[in-house]
Order: C-alpha cells, then structure tokens, then sequence
C-alpha cells in the first residue's frame, strides 16, 4: 500500500480520511469483507444448500469450481477462501499452486481424513473444520442406532408392514438396554454426550480414551476409565465407536478385539468404516462372535451392493446420517463462514485444525 | 411326574404365538402345576376345582363368564403387562376373583421403546436403512436430512411412571419438556426432568415438535387424538404412540400424515394388531409401526413372570398383592 498527500481518500462513499490509498487496498479491504470463496457447486444431491446460499452471499462472493476452470487466469489470485462442502471441491497440489490467495479452507464437519493437512500447510493456508456442530445429532444418533439394533426396530417395522404377516409371535424378542453396559471407545466430545444419554437409560458406562477424562466429568455420567481396550471390550454389552480415524484408530477393531467382545453384544460405529476391519465384522457377525452391528459408516460408502455386510440379519446400516439434521447442517454452514471470515482478516480462526 | 402338591396354574399354551415362553416354564413350574387349555378342556370335570390360578400371556386365555363359572375355586387372574383392558374387570371381580397385573418390570423397559421409536423416527432411521441397503442406490445424497432431537420440544401425554422415565430419558437429550397429565406431578418431581406442566392438552400440542403418549386405554382416553388434536399438532411434528392404538383415531391419523398436517408418526400399538395388510398405514413413508415390542426384551419377560408368580403365590396365601388391580 502506498501513501500520498494527507487527504480525504477520493473515491466514493470512503469513510477513510487522512490518508489517500493506492486503489489496490480499497480493492483488498473490499475483497477481505466479501471475499471470493470457492465452492463445488449449488443445488443438486450433493451441493451447498440452496437454502444456504442467501446467508453466503451475503459474506462471500461464491465462485463455483465450473465458473473458476472457466476463467482462470481473472479468479485465481482472487480466491481467497474455500468452502468444502462434503469434501468438494477436492483440494490437491494442483488446485493450491492455482490459489496463490488462498488463506483459509473451511470444512463441513468433524472429519478432516480425506485431507492431507501437511500438503496444505506447507501452503500457509488454515483448515478449519465443525466439531461442535455435529456432535449432538451424532451422539443422538449412536443412541438411535443402539435402540434401534437393541429392540430390533427395523425388522419389527418389516414385520409389522409384510403382506405375509398374519399375527405377532410372542417370542420375538430383543435386549434390553437398561441396565445393560455401554463401552465407548472415543470419550471425547461426541462419546461424552454418548455418555450423557446412555447415563438416562440406567446403564453403566465404560469408556476408553487416549487420556483420562477428569474425576469430575466421569462422576457426573457414571464412566469407568478403562485404561485397557480389552477391558472394555470384555465387559460390554454395547460398544460403541466415537474415535476420529488417524493411523493410530484405522482397524482399532479387527478380529482379536471382536473375539473379546461378549457373543451377546453388540457393536455400533458412528467413527469412520476404516475403524473397523470389515472383513474380520462380516465374519464376526457370520459366525455368532457378536450378535449384532450398527454402523452409520462404512468404508467405502456407499458399500458396494454385493457387500456381504448388506445381506446379514444382524446388521443395520444408516447412509452416513451423523449430522444429518436441518439444524445441524444450518449451524456448520454458519461455523464454516466465521473461519472464513476470520482467516480471510488474518484473525485468529474458529475451529482451526492444527496439523 | 410334577408335584401334585402344588397349585394348579392355567395358561394358554406354551410357546407359539400367544403362548408363556417356554424359557418360562422351569421357573413357573418350581411353583405351580402348570395347565395348558387344550389339557383343560380335555379333561375339565377332572381339573376345574382345582384350578386356583390363571397367568394370562397376551390376552390369552380369554377370560369369558363361561370359564369363570367353570372354575369354582379360582382365586386370582395375573396378567402379563400393565394394561387391562383386555379384562372385564368387574365381571371378574363379581366372581370373587382378584386380579394382578405386572406394571413395574414394565417401566424402563417400555420407556425404552419411546425414546427407541422418537430417534427413529426423527432421523428417519428406517427409511435410511432401506437406503443403505437397496440395490438401487449408487450413491448416499447429502440433502437426506431429519429432525434434531438435541433441544427439541417434547410433549408428554400421560406422566405416570412409564410417562416419568421418557421424560428422565429425554432430559439427558437436552430436550425442553411439557407434560399433561389427569393430576398435576410434584414440583420437585417436575424439577428433576425439568418437565413443564400443561393443563390444557392444546397447549402441549401447539407447542412440541415431538407428542408421545404414554396414557392407558380407558374410556377418558378413547380417541383421545383425533383430527382436531393432530390440526393443533406443528407441522414438523411426530406422533409416537406405545399406549394402545385406540387412544388415537387412526383414520384421522392417516389423513393427516397424507396431507402434511403432521410430519410422521411411530407407533408400537395399532388397532387392531396387527392391522389388515391392505391398511393406508402400512404403506405410508412417514410412519414406522413395531409389532408390539414395548416390553419384549428377554430380561423384562422374565421380569414379568416373576412379578406374575409373586401376585399369584401371595393371592393363595390369602396376602396383599404387591400390584393389586381393582375395577374403577
């Protein structure tokens, strides 16, 4: 930026006086208060919201990646941000050498795996993601998968909806919760709220974590620090699986801890598929080695629709529904702008993801 | 050969669809000499004095005038369950017979199932699922959203003891709760689950994205939701019933989960159960029905009969019964 002559800065409608500004900063100052930010694309299955777009355009300017490939060479030291909206854009070498601008990368929710934090970094550009926005619905949806596998909702519902069905058996019957043990695996923000529910449903909690949560957080759920997985395992009617994936949690589960778990429990994973070693599950579940799996995630997802897991009495599976709520989406949308706005300013940025 | 000193227990049958567990049938038999119907009726001048106790499984057997008068020294019904309005409580009792039903294994349990059937039907849990699992689906859209039950509004219709553990249980989902009830709780009962008190069941209505009833089938509570309860009800609203299915009038139900007076509903009790197969609400996407589940977990079926065996045996003994049920 350059300075001149004390004067009121000449173009229109500045409020700054003293000092006359290269355009340029104008320019910037504009630019930083509604900066360019690069979307995948609007509408659509897997797009931004529509209903979103009205409070985005009212911060940012949205380039999608068609008007970006489209025109290159007048938008790329413009952008200055992106919002990825269920990993889209997808951000590699190529596209970070083609934002020399870029400052920040908000991400929709809790996950960053399919990042490569490092790569980004050595950019100087900050990732941001939205842990607190999905960890209600998330944890409200390990409770609804752990009913819902417990008290067999799903093959009740076809039951009580089958042409074949003539009368209600009497002897068909499902676990009971109350009472019963819950081992979570992840007590960190959402496994506390796990924690929180299952405490309303009379059951005693377990949990495993990297560090120990503090004496007062455990008391006010009723948690039993386990600080061997095995414990947990072995003692468990329910476990559920609330880690990030990192490479210290990819196949935390595989067929050594499936044989400790009891042959009446049962297994939910509101983490990542990669969490748990697929092929040692179906086998599992095949053989009695658990009762029962629910899982909100696979690896891949969807699963392909040969995939052993899909054709199994005793598995119920839900498409990736973590924070799949209007509210939740809403209030990620919001978080993502925040980081934006901050990280565009050179503020210190919301929910930064540090590598 | 069983004891024969033991009193005689008349079941319906072991095992098939409406008949005591057959898991059952070594605890009962510590107790009672156990009879089925079909071995009643075979030989009934050689049993009907002696039968002195009836455990009734799911309805069944049917308690009628003819089987009452056919059993001269029968001293007391336990039924299964805590609802009784399968019974015909004053043609019993003017028989001279007690009647016992099993209402606190049931609590938790059924409780259970409320919270079970809200989740599900707020994140669309079998509709998902049915996603998940099709050979249709190429890929899961980001744009398949439910309700957030996290601080949403419940509303309780019926807060008695099955009524209070929803409302405990809802409270861990830091859900706002209003509740309407024939006798208003105690304050530091509504306190503990920060349950609001509703005297005008409109209010409730008016205000809950979630209504659950929780009443037991009585005439005050025939067709106690009909249309002009569900046109109160928000349009983002869910309807879970695990009462019985009369206390909801089901052919306004369906017409306002067609037209979008009210978002969904899940229901455990239909009327009648299960309902023909031909039934609008069988094929309605924003409904999830369960075959009458409330209470079915292994450890609560055992819970019963044992609280059935123990109003039994205090019945023979000339006792108080712990769960005594006297007609209105």
């Amino acid at each position: 930026m350059g300075f001149m002559a004390l004067q009121k800065c000449p173009i229109a409608n500045c409020h700054l006086l003293g000092w006359q500004l290269e355009a340029s900063f104008h320019e910037t100052m504009e630019e930083n208060e509604h900066p360019y930010t690069l979307i995948n694309v609007i509408g659509g299955t897997n797009g931004v919201y529509e209903d979103h777009v009205e409070f985005l355009e009212k911060h940012f300017k949205l380039i999608t990646m068609k008007e970006f490939t489209e025109n290159k060479q007048d938008l790329s030291h413009k952008i200055k941000a992106i919002f990825m909206w269920f990993h889209k854009p997808v951000v590699d070498r190529d596209l970070l050498q083609s934002l020399p601008n870029l400052k920040v990368i908000a991400n929709c929710g809790v996950g960053v795996d399919h990042l490569d934090l490092k790569l980004i970094s050595s950019f100087g550009v900050k990732v941001a993601n939205t842990p607190f926005a999905v960890s209600n619905p998330t944890a409200d949806l390990g409770m609804a998968l752990m009913l819902a596998s417990a008290r067999r909702i799903v093959e009740g519902h076809q039951i009580a909806v089958s042409p074949d069905t003539k009368c209600f058996m009497a002897d068909w019957l499902g676990e009971e919760i109350n009472g019963a043990t819950l081992g979570i695996i992840g007590m960190g923000t959402i496994g506390y709220k796990v924690a929180q529910r299952a405490r309303a449903f009379e059951m005693n909690i377990l949990y495993h974590n990297r560090n120990r949560r503090n004496e007062a957080d455990e008391q006010a759920v009723g948690a039993v620090y386990c600080p061997k997985l095995e414990d947990l395992l072995q003692g468990s009617d329910f476990v559920i699986l609330s880690v990030n994936l990192s490479p210290q949690t990819q196949k935390l589960i595989g067929r050594k801890e499936l044989e400790l778990m009891k042959p009446t429990a049962t297994l939910i994973n509101i983490s990542r598929g990669q969490v748990v070693d697929q092929d040692a599950l179906v086998n599992a579940l095949k053989n009695g080695v658990i009762k029962a799996a629910a899982l909100d995630v696979t690896y891949p997802e969807p699963l392909p629709r040969d995939h052993a897991l899909l054709h199994l009495k005793n598995v119920i599976i839900t498409p990736h529904l973590g924070s799949a709520t209007s509210k939740a989406r809403h209030l990620m949308m919001r978080n993502m702008v925040e980081s934006i706005l901050a990280g565009v300013s050179g503020l210190p940025v919301p929910n930064e993801v540090h590598v | 050969m069983q004891d024969s000193k033991l009193p005689l227990l008349l079941i319906h049958e072991v095992g098939g669809t409406r008949g005591v567990l057959e898991a059952h049938v070594p605890f009962l038999k510590k107790h009672f000499q156990l009879i089925t119907m079909k071995e009643f009726l075979e030989s009934k001048e050689y049993y009907c004095a002696q039968v002195q106790a009836i455990y009734s499984w799911w309805h069944k057997p049917v308690i009628d005038r003819e089987l009452l008068k056919s059993l001269p020294n029968l001293k007391v019904i336990s039924s299964a369950g805590v609802g009784t309005d399968h019974l015909d409580l004053k043609l019993i009792s003017g028989f001279g017979v007690r009647i016992a039903n099993t209402p606190h294994a049931v609590h938790s349990t059924t409780a259970d199932i409320g919270m079970a059937l809200l989740l599900a039907a707020a994140r669309r849990l079998v509709e998902g699922c049915q996603i998940a699992v099709s050979p249709d689906t190429g890929y899961f859209s980001n744009n398949w959203l439910g309700e957030e039950v996290t601080g949403a509004t419940l509303g309780i219709i019926g807060m008695g003891s099955i009524g209070y553990k929803i409302a405990q249980r809802a409270r861990a989902f830091e859900m706002k709760i209003l509740y309407h009830n024939r006798n208003r709780r105690k304050e530091d009962e509504e306190q503990a689950v920060g349950a609001c008190y509703c005297g005008a069941i409109e209010d409730l209505l008016q205000q809950s994205d979630f209504v659950m009833l929780v009443v037991n089938l009585t005439p005050r509570t025939y067709k106690l939701i009909g249309k002009k309860e569900l046109q109160l009800m928000k349009p983002t609203a869910s309807l879970i019933n695990i009462s019985r299915g009369q206390v909801v009038d089901q052919d306004m139900l369906v017409e306002a989960l067609q037209t979008g007076v009210i978002k969904s509903a899940a229901m455990d009790v239909t009327y009648p159960e299960p309902l023909p197969r031909d039934h609008p609400l069988l094929k309605l996407k924003n409904v999830i029905i369960t075959p009458h589940v409330g209470i079915k977990t292994h450890k609560t079926t055992f819970m019963i009969t044992e609280d059935a065996v123990s109003n039994v045996l205090a019945a023979l003994n000339g006792l108080p019964m712990p769960s005594e049920v006297f007609p209105d």
